[in-house]
């Protein structure tokens, strides 16, 4: 057994609302310095040992990514 | 005989019964396609309608995606079969790539609800034959992931192929690109759009009756035939 990391974020070019909205409550908690933020997303696999890291990549890049608009890490701990 | 149109039933779909109704309107038979079932039971056409499959877990449409029903419709769809995806279903036709692009959060962090001046442009498609370009039609729109995007390659192949189907007017709801509110597919048997037609069918219930043309170009054309 092994526990896999992906991490999933819009690419750079695309519009994230949600991290715009994060930004703004920054400003309100009085943290400054902080100028942009962008939201995306952490999975955590429990895979069995033969699950290679074709298979993550795959998993990752149909299901846990959309490739059209996001970009993913994979990281094996 | 009258045109059997298919309607597909995820868990979370909302808006599939509008849909239902909306062909029977238009003259059609609506046959329910549930999402765990592969078979498509000898429909003339299918329909992804619009809600929240799955919850918008993931991504919207990311799992509805991979139903056993939407094996056949993909297969089937390649062969010709004409789709129409609303909204959700839009979703659902991009993450499984029978249109390219995808929809993400609305520009303006809103969920706008709301009658929507829309733009026909291409009528060479099953669900927009009776239509006229350049045609300008109220559509409901309900949407907060509904912002159109997609690389500069794509939308310009789009825009040259005539593939841009629908596109706001009087005003861009939801920051998609070049306010393209729908697209086809290459061959113009798969429409996807944000807006719903399904709710203008009919005056009691909608802004009026100008979203019954996408269910009359199917099933008129077939009747046609």
């Amino acid at each position: 057994m092994a526990r896999v990391v992906v991490d999933v974020v819009l690419k750079p070019e695309i519009l994230d609302p949600q991290g715009q909205a994060i930004v703004g409550a920054l400003g309100r908690l009085g943290i400054n310095g902080v100028t942009d933020v962008r939201q995306g997303k952490h999975f955590e696999l429990e895979v069995d040992d033969q699950v290679d890291d074709a298979t993550v990549a795959q998993l990752a890049d149909t299901l846990l990514a959309n490739p059209v608009i996001e970009n993913f890490t994979i990281r094996r701990s | 005989m009258p045109v059997r149109v298919g309607v597909v039933t995820f868990p979370g779909s909302l808006d599939d019964r509008d849909a239902a109704r909306a062909v029977r309107v238009a003259g059609g038979e609506a046959v329910s396609l549930w999402h765990a079932d592969p078979a498509l039971h000898d429909v003339d056409a299918v329909i992804l309608p619009g809600g929240f499959s799955y919850g918008d877990y993931l991504r919207c449409g990311a799992i509805a995606r991979f139903s056993p029903v939407m094996e056949s419709i993909v297969a089937a769809a390649r062969d010709g079969l004409p789709v129409l995806g609303i909204c959700n279903g839009f979703q659902v036709l991009c993450e499984a790539h029978l249109l390219p692009g995808a929809l993400i959060r609305n520009d303006s962090r809103k969920f706008v609800c709301r009658d929507q001046v829309l733009r026909v442009e291409s009528v060479d498609t099953r669900w927009t034959s009776t239509y006229r370009s350049g045609q300008e039609i109220v559509i409901p729109i309900k949407n907060g992931e509904g912002g159109y995007v997609a690389d500069k390659r794509t939308l310009d192949e789009l825009e040259r192929n005539g593939r841009v189907v629908v596109r706001y007017a009087a005003g861009n709801p939801n920051g998609s690109y070049r306010n393209i509110a729908g697209i086809s597919n290459e061959a113009g048997n798969v429409v996807g759009l944000m807006p719903h037609p399904e709710h203008a069918v009919e005056a009691l219930t909608g802004p009026g009756t100008d979203g019954l043309g996408f269910f009359l170009s199917l099933i008129g054309a077939e009747v046609a035939a």
